[in-house]
């Protein structure tokens, strides 16, 4: 699940209310699929609960009361940790790794790095699968052939998103 | 770790005002099949001229088996690449008037061997490469799986200690380029050739054991992280 550690990640920019942060997410990651109000509060709650953000001043307005939150250490912690480590090959890839080049180009760290680690576990995962071809059944080797396949789609939008890098950063940081 | 086979430091080239290389470190291990990958124009293909003594760098080193190959005599680089290294490249590059037998037995002959040995040795690679019976023929009347096929015999029948493939599979659909790479990487594993693969293909690289990325004429060596679970 990648909405945690997004609404990690948007926190970390800076502060933000509950209906502030579901706006951020729909804009950069919802694609036609606003997040609905109950999920973000229930997130929020749950990281609450295990110390990645704390409730900061209660805003008093016209409207109801707004109680921002404000990520902690521990947060940015799991937003770097989880930056850094590459994704198993699986049918969302893409999603995981679109957030992840996002989050990355909002708070300045580099993407690219994580663009790169991402590549060599997918070349060793094409390694792997290259060697079963060659010494396999046909039957399995096709299965690889269609493993290969796949990786190589997403090795493409890896190298693609590497190339586009410095226009997607001025993007997100409009 | 042993010293590498083949090591570039800090290589700089360029091309009038355009730089191609700029500040380039790589180290190929003996015996190691590398993947040099890299977008279009990044300077991959420039690295392995290099490398292999075609280019002379502006400035920085290339060194092989422990020599320094940059500051060698024109000449003396040549010999160095007819018998020390082998090529293969994206088109072939046939002599079209040669037939096949003889394309494969040139890097012989410029060695000096007599025809006679030179044509013998030729036709044992025609058996390990599946090109039984093409030996008579016109460079330009093979297909092209069967041209890169007979490129890769010429790339390998002088026992080269390093090959040097630039795009090896780029002109072939993907039966003939997987075809093409298990010849490549089987011989090269059975002789101890270490092999520089320049490629732009995924699927290519991964015959390699290791892959470094050229960009903006910079190699970048990636390492690979566990995946998380």
């Amino acid at each position: 699940m990648t909405v945690p550690i997004a609404l990690l990640g948007l926190l970390e920019r800076e502060p933000s209310h509950g209906y502030d942060l579901k706006r951020e997410y729909d804009t950069f990651f919802g694609r036609g699929k606003p997040l609905p109000f109950g999920q973000v509060y229930a997130t929020l709650g749950r990281l609450a609960r295990d110390g990645k953000v704390v409730m900061g001043e209660t805003e008093h307005g016209a409207g109801p009361d707004r109680k921002r939150y404000v990520i902690t250490e521990d947060g940015v912690s799991d937003v770097e940790t989880w930056l850094k480590e590459p994704v198993p090959a699986e049918p969302h890839l893409q999603t995981m790794l679109f957030t992840k080049v996002v989050l990355a180009l909002m708070s300045g760290r580099p993407a690219q790095e994580y663009l790169d680690l991402q590549r060599a576990s997918h070349l060793q995962r094409m390694r792997e699968l290259t060697e079963l071809r060659r010494t396999a059944e046909p039957i399995d080797a096709l299965l690889a052939d269609h493993g290969l396949f796949h990786l190589e789609a997403d090795l493409r939008w890896i190298d693609l998103t590497s190339a586009r890098l410095n226009a997607l950063a001025e993007w997100v940081r409009r | 770790m042993n010293a590498p086979i083949v090591q570039g430091r800090d290589l700089h080239l360029s091309f009038g005002q355009t730089p191609a290389l700029r500040g380039a470190d790589i180290s190929v291990q003996a015996g190691e099949i590398l993947a040099v990958m890299g977008p279009s124009g990044s300077g991959k293909s420039t690295l392995l001229h290099c490398l292999a003594g075609i280019l002379v760098p502006d400035s920085g080193e290339v060194h092989v088996n422990g020599r320094r190959l940059d500051t060698l005599p024109d000449a003396e680089r040549s010999m160095l690449r007819r018998t020390q290294f082998g090529f293969v490249f994206q088109f072939g590059q046939l002599v079209p008037e040669l037939t096949a037998e003889e394309n494969v037995a040139l890097p012989l002959l410029l060695g000096g061997s007599h025809r006679t040995a030179a044509l013998k040795t030729a036709r044992k690679w025609f058996m390990r490469l599946d090109l039984d019976g093409l030996g008579k023929r016109r460079a330009g009347e093979l297909s092209g799986g069967e041209a890169q096929r007979v490129a890769l015999a010429r790339g390998l029948v002088t026992e080269p200690e390093i090959l040097f493939a630039d795009e090896p599979t780029g002109a072939l659909d993907s039966l003939l380029g997987e075809q093409v790479m298990n010849l490549l990487t089987s011989a090269a594993r059975q002789q101890a050739t270490t092999v520089v693969l320049v490629t732009h293909e995924p699927r290519v690289a991964a015959y390699a054991d290791r892959e470094v990325i050229v960009r903006d004429g910079r190699v970048t060596a990636l390492t690979v992280a566990r995946a998380a679970s």
